[in-house]
């Protein structure tokens, strides 16, 4: 049983020198996140603010679906891009399972409801001013959905860093369709899991400060962005 | 695009009729003003004749097109009571316009002369002042180089002077043969800058009439009652 002071030590001493596996994992981790994080953006924020401000037939049931979709628990969602993707699902002969790519799906499945959601209660809310100046301008939908994006960018900004906290701290959906390969699609939530069942505290608690301090990293980049943006 | 006629024109939000048989014509260029107490409909038949409210019954044409059309809109320009302001500089808000209704960049500076905002070109438009905020608002507008501009109470809350460079723009707009159709609650202002006269009571015109008659003998009893109210010495 090793003791709270050894612990910590072997944690410094971990995170003083580049462990190379450390670095390979944290990598993954972010290629992964960061990748499934811009996907969804790229659908998330145009959906969102379409279904703000385009009323069609059925709007109502697809922002409900959205809203609900926002907490799907990660272990369900991964295990529907699990059947999707296994060797007798629809999408098995891609091959995708236990590679980073299934993980990028399925962390974008997880993601996209959120961005979509919180995008299109922001852009709502901004409709209300905007509404009757964009129509006074004869401004196109597509334009409408730009513009209201981009005035809303700092709070969009916050949309999906809510989205990217998502991927990068749930280890339900990863686990599942990744399978956590080691050198492969092992990534910091997984890994930690797998360290502390095997009893390797200081790594995994090593693995724990650097998930922590990428998240206080990219949230600074985001508030020190904010007032370059505003 | 005038005239703009409206017939039997009125409009129901809740099932209350806020705008009942409005007939009203209005052929010539200069400034139009509407007046009336507040929550009177002015705003309303603003955006009605913008194009921008559905009328529950009656028509409301330019020159024989539908003020709903897309095609009458994209002739307009309105500058709304709380004008919204977009989130970005001042610049940024009238290249906005410019590069919506394709129009050549370099008309920005001209614009931001006529509202004076040369020098605050890169601020925020959102950190501008009530008054900054209305002239680039109209500015705004104009860069869309309308040919009918509606004015949705502009100097509302503003000093003589921000009122001042307010209506010098206004003067601009009618100089390039701009019909404007504007909102004020500015007896003085009205007298100044208008034309023609419609007054406006509980939803109904109750008077169109030449600013030189309105001022001095109102038609209706209405007009009179405001009017006084204002001349009074308080
Ligand atoms: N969307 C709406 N829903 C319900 N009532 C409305 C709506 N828009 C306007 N009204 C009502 O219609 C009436 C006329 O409103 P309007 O904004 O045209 O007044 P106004 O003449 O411009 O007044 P003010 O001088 O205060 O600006 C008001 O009683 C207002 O409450
Ligand atoms: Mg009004």
């Amino acid at each position: 049983m090793t003791t709270f002071s050894q612990v910590l030590s072997e944690v410094a001493m971990l995170l003083s020198g580049p462990d190379p596996d450390l670095i390979e994992i944290v990598g993954l981790s972010l290629r992964v996140s960061v990748t499934a994080t811009v996907l969804a953006c790229l659908i998330g924020l145009p959906l969102g603010a379409l279904l703000a401000i385009r009323p069609f037939p059925g709007r109502g049931l697809c922002t409900l679906l959205i809203n609900t979709l926002m907490g799907m628990p990660p272990v369900v969602l991964g295990l529907m891009v699990y059947l999707l993707l296994s060797r007798s699902g629809p999408m098995g002969f891609l091959q995708l399972l236990y590679t980073p790519t299934a993980m990028i799906i399925a962390q974008f499945a997880l993601v996209l409801p959120i961005v979509a959601a919180l995008t299109r209660q922001q852009v709502e809310d901004s409709w209300k001013d905007y509404c009757d100046p964009m129509h006074s301008l004869c401004v196109p939908t597509t334009s409408a959905v730009q513009t209201l994006l981009w005035d809303n960018r700092l709070s969009l900004l916050t949309a999906a860093l809510a989205g990217f906290s998502r991927a990068i701290s749930e280890v339900g959906a990863v686990i599942i369709v990744g399978g956590n390969i080691d050198h492969l699609t092992r990534v910091m939530t997984t890994a930690i899991v797998l360290e502390t069942s095997k009893g390797d505290l200081p790594l995994a608690l090593a693995l724990g400060v650097v998930l922590m301090t990428i998240a206080l990293i990219i949230n600074a980049l985001v508030f020190s962005s904010k007032g370059k943006l505003a | 695009m005038l005239p703009l006629q409206i017939r039997q024109l009125a409009v129901c939000i809740d099932n209350k009729a806020l705008l009942h048989n409005i007939d009203l014509t209005l052929a010539d260029k200069g400034v139009s003003i509407l007046m009336g107490h507040n929550g009177a409909g002015k705003s309303l038949l603003l955006r009605c004749m913008h194009g921008l409210i559905e009328p529950a019954a009656g028509s409301l044409q330019w020159a024989g097109i539908h003020a709903t059309d897309i095609n009458s809109r994209h002739r307009q320009a309105m500058v709304f009571q709380k004008p919204l302001m977009l989130n970005r500089s001042v610049a940024g808000n009238i290249l906005y316009v410019l590069k919506l209704r394709n129009k050549p960049k370099d008309r920005l500076q001209q614009h931001l002369q006529t509202a004076e905002l040369e020098s605050q070109s890169r601020q925020s438009a959102r950190s501008l002042s009530g008054g900054e905020q209305q002239r680039l608002a109209i500015a705004r507008a104009l860069a869309c180089e309308p040919e009918v501009l509606f004015l949705d109470e502009p100097t509302a809350n503003l000093d003589p002077e921000a009122t001042q460079k307010i209506e010098s723009q206004i003067h601009h707009a009618t100089g390039k043969s701009i019909k404007v159709i504007m909102v004020t609650h500015d007896v003085a202002q009205a007298r100044r800058i208008a034309d023609d006269v419609v007054f406006i009571h509980k939803g109904a015109i109750t008077e169109h009439t030449k600013a030189k008659t309105f001022f001095t003998t109102p038609e209706s009893k209405q007009a009179h009652d405001y009017l006084a109210a204002y001349v009074k010495p308080v």
